[in-house]
């Protein structure tokens, strides 16, 4: 009844949309755990990955330096945007952060729109074809991309786990006014946080464009998946967001192979038990909001 | 909200409604764009209300805008249903359903968890609308040919087909929304909402069940986003899809927030502004697309720089010009003012006075642990009904962690807490507090942005209704034996002169008297106060001394403090706790000359300066 071949490979999709959630969900949450903003602005941030990852990848004629260049672009724009604008907020409501990021991201989808246009732009894969896997045949990109971007997840650990800085950041999604209070100058922090948060977000998008194709509301869907990701995985938890990412890939994929009507409610219906069975989240902890 | 005019409000509204038909074509919007901002400010009374007056910002209203809209247009369309009014209001009752069954999801979190799920709920009516119910939604066409509404009056027929009697229709139902709002947010449930929206904890531990209140709001905004949502359907004879879309939910976010959230008149004034601007920067500046990025660096700015919108920046500048605030300082000269301590002749205490030696409370072997960490162990503890109980120990041994078993805000890990003869373990604060249990807390937890009237009425409304009451249109000033009882706290914790002051304006040991008047004016008839001296000058302390002398009255008190000498004058037996344990037990006196207490304090292996 079921193709198992099908399914293997659905399973595969999911593993791939799975660890590009983790990647995207992991800078949403180290941003609100650190800083306390929920970063709605986050899937334009996917979204302007991709577009300045197409431009320097036709300008350039390199894949690897698109990305780069890409990665860099949308790391300024996350550092800028954490100067001139979220530094003011971090003492106001969580609401006016919630408005003035959402605000962001309005302008920065229709900034877009104004430069690019509506219609959307498909970046060629600078890699084709198939590669057989023995158990099953499959596109050469989409195994580079999930490479790619499990290694993008490990340096993001490893940053995390093994460096001063993350260790800083580590301590401060714990108790921020501990930090300061030891002397560190955490605005600093909270930049450099911002600008990592916001290039998680836009290697993703740069990575998944020759997917996908791009357009100005790419982020939109993104960001709904991320915030179930986050809900799902616990609140400022990067252990977390990976795995409520893989579990959120892959009920999307294997729902979709059904019918893709549901995948949004399946989706729904996994955050809604983990509400209830777990209400922080499978790996958050207690008390953060 | 004006005292000397109380319907103003209302008044204006239905002036400028009758007006605006008339004068606002000749400002360059034409009528169908005043029809679309009616239905936007009333999708925004609702959210308002529950946005500026709770601090719940959904991301999701489109869901109850959508399930309404397409509920009556079904009804009329292919169900065929002849009364169009009737199939709006249904409309609305389904969407307020499904917005109770939503909020019993998405109100299990608040703050941005709340904001993040509403968001994903509205995701998921918008694929369902559009795959499995597409075959009763239209999918992506929607449902055309709603009728306009009509209404048969015996011998004549009322039509709602030309441009101007819809905008009546509509101006109609707007202000019948405006009118419920306004009664809501006039009305206890309304002043509960101000509340928990600057300190749900403290709303909750004075008896008021938040969760409730916040379903409650929540349920409301879905009616409203249900019932605008049927009248889109109708006003434009066809209902769009894109109702469910989340573009819908973060317009409705701007536009209230650029009017003003907390107003109710914010969704309108914002809904004004936004559709004004995108009216005119498409079609006279013929920016096409653009417009909306212009929208967007506006709403920007404006959160920026203008707090609380437009609404908001107008009441500021209106305050500016008139003097300090809307509602002055009274000067209360009908009655000379009492002195300070002469506040024995108030207040009956709520329980019988008499001695009797029955235990009002009992712990025993309560015990707390955090990780590792025993910060509670075994302690037994029996209060008797008038007593007056202190409660001493170094910094560190647990005071606080047994205060909050007490009233039950943490559960304890093992032991049990019968008050009253009953046992309260593992209850809510909520019902401990209806029980009669409520502490003072040690750091002030008030409602920062409201009066000191404000903040006792709150107190004051959880011990004259109770848990959970839906008085949405009963008047704030008809509650019956409100104002006595919040004049009787105001006299018993000296604040008399200062009823309409903002708490973010008093005094330190203002802000502290009215920290232990928010828990009297619950009646409670086991009151704990947890350091009520703590932070006081000399000067304050005496005087506090005497305000808890003077509101003992027969009412039974546990003092946790770290002034001994005022301690030991107030009360008739103290009880030590020293890492987590009961040390001793006795009268001051024989507390004071207890060498292990000295130990405790002064010597020792643990000594630890109190």
């Amino acid at each position: 009844m079921v193709n198992w071949q099908a399914f293997i490979s659905q399973c595969f999709n999911g593993l791939v949309l799975g660890a590009l959630l983790a990647l995207i969900s992991s800078g949403l949450t180290i941003i609100y755990g650190t800083l306390g903003v929920l970063n709605l602005a986050h899937g334009a941030m996917f979204m302007l990955g991709g577009y300045a990852g197409w431009v320097a990848y036709a300008y350039s004629g390199s894949f690897i330096l698109a990305v780069v260049a890409g990665s860099l672009f949308v790391m300024l724009v996350g550092v800028l945007m954490e100067r001139l604008i979220i530094r003011h907020f971090y003492t106001r409501p969580n609401e006016d952060q919630l408005l003035v990021t959402f605000g962001l991201g309005i302008v920065f989808v229709e900034a877009v729109r104004f430069f690019f246009g509506s219609l959307s732009k498909t970046v060629t894969p600078p890699i084709s074809g198939i590669t057989s896997l023995g158990f099953m045949v499959y596109p050469t990109y989409r195994l580079a991309l999930l490479g790619l971007v499990t290694v993008a997840l490990l340096v993001l650990y490893f940053v995390l786990y093994r460096t001063r800085i993350g260790m800083i950041v580590r301590a401060g999604i714990e108790d921020s006014v501990m930090v300061e209070s030891l002397g560190i100058d955490v605005y600093k922090i909270f930049m450099l946080v911002f600008g990592i948060g916001a290039v998680a977000a836009g290697f993703a998008g740069i990575v998944n464009a020759p997917v996908v194709s791009i357009s100005p509301d790419v982020g939109e869907s993104i960001l709904v998946q991320a915030f179930v990701v986050v809900v799902i995985g616990g609140v400022g938890s990067f252990p977390g967001a990976v795995l409520g990412g893989l579990i959120a890939g892959e009920i999307i994929s294997i729902t979709s192979m059904f019918n893709p009507g549901y995948a949004y409610v399946m989706l729904f219906v996994a955050m809604t038990l983990v509400l209830v069975i777990r209400p922080y989240g499978l790996l958050g902890v207690a008390g953060r909001e | 909200m004006n005292i000397k005019h109380p319907f103003i409000a209302e008044i204006l509204t239905v002036i400028v409604l009758v007006a605006a038909p008339f004068v606002l074509p000749h400002l360059g919007f034409s009528l169908t764009t005043v029809d679309r901002i009616l239905i936007w400010g009333l999708f925004g009374l609702g959210f308002d209300l529950l946005f500026g007056y709770i601090g719940l910002l959904s991301f999701g209203q489109s869901a109850f805008f959508g399930t309404g809209g397409m509920f009556a247009a079904y009804l009329l369309t292919e169900a065929d249903f002849p009364y169009v009014l009737t199939s709006i209001v249904i409309g609305a009752g389904v969407s307020g359903l499904v917005g109770y069954l939503v909020g019993l999801i998405a109100l299990r979190r608040t703050g941005i968890y709340f904001a993040m799920i509403t968001v994903a709920i509205a995701e998921v009516f918008f694929f369902v609308e559009f795959n499995p119910l597409s075959a009763f939604t239209g999918g992506e066409n929607g449902l055309p040919g709603v009728p306009t509404p009509s209404f048969n009056l015996g011998s004549t027929k009322l039509n709602f087909d030309t441009d101007l009697s819809m905008y009546a229709f509509l101006a109609f139902w707007y202000f019948v929304g405006l009118v419920v709002a306004l009664r809501i947010v006039r009305s206890p449930v309304g002043a509960i909402f101000r509340a928990l929206r600057d300190n749900p904890l403290r709303a909750s531990a004075l008896g008021h069940n938040i969760h409730g209140y916040k379903l409650t709001a929540f349920v409301v905004a879905a009616v409203y986003a249900g019932f605008a949502g049927g009248l889109l359907a109708v006003m434009q004879g066809f209902m769009p899809p894109d109702a469910f879309m989340f573009d819908t939910s973060g317009q409705l976010v701007m536009q209230t927030a650029i009017g003003g959230a907390g107003t109710l008149f914010g969704p309108l004034v914002g809904a004004i502004v936004w559709l004004y601007l995108s009216d005119f920067l498409q079609n006279a500046l013929h920016l096409g697309a653009t417009w909306k990025l212009v929208l967007g660096l506006v709403f920007v700015l404006l959160v920026c720089f203008l707090r609380r919108g437009i609404v908001g920046a107008i009441i500021d500048l209106y305050q500016l010009a008139t003097g300090r605030r809307m509602t002055p300082e009274p000067i209360e000269t009908t009655e000379p003012i009492a002195p300070p301590a002469a506040t024995t002749k108030v207040q009956a205490p709520p329980r019988p006075a008499e001695r009797t030696p029955t235990p009002i409370l009992e712990a025993t072997g309560l015990t707390k642990r955090y990780g590792g960490l025993l910060a509670n162990s075994d302690i037994d503890f029996v209060v008797n009904h008038g007593e007056m109980r202190g409660i001493i120990g170094p910094n560190g041994a647990g005071k606080s962690t047994f205060f909050k078993m007490l009233t039950c805000e943490t559960a304890p890990t093992s032991g049990r807490i019968i008050f009253e003869g009953k046992d309260i373990t593992g209850m809510s604060v909520a019902d401990v507090c209806q029980l009669g249990l409520t502490k003072s807390y040690q750091i002030n937890q008030l409602f920062d942005r409201l009066t000191v009237r404000q903040n006792l009425r709150a107190a004051a409304l959880s011990k004259i209704r109770g848990k959970f009451k839906l008085d949405l249109f009963r008047s704030l000033d008809s509650v019956p034996g409100l104002d006595d009882h919040v004049d009787q706290t105001l006299a018993l914790v000296n604040l008399t002169e200062r009823p309409n002051t903002p708490v973010s304006e008093l005094a330190y040991g203002e802000k502290r008297r009215l920290e232990i008047g928010l828990a009297l004016a619950t009646e409670p008839s086991l009151l704990l106060l947890d350091e009520p001296l703590a932070g006081m000058s000399p000067g304050e302390r005496v005087e506090t001394v005497a305000l808890l002398k003077s509101i003992a009255g027969g009412r039974t008190m546990i003092i946790i403090d770290h002034d001994m000498d005022s301690l030991f004058e107030l009360v008739e037996k103290v009880t030590v706790l020293q890492e987590g344990r009961v040390l001793v037990e006795g009268t001051p006196e024989e507390i004071k000359i207890n060498p292990k207490v000295q130990e405790a304090y002064l010597g020792g292996v643990h000594g630890e300066a109190a």
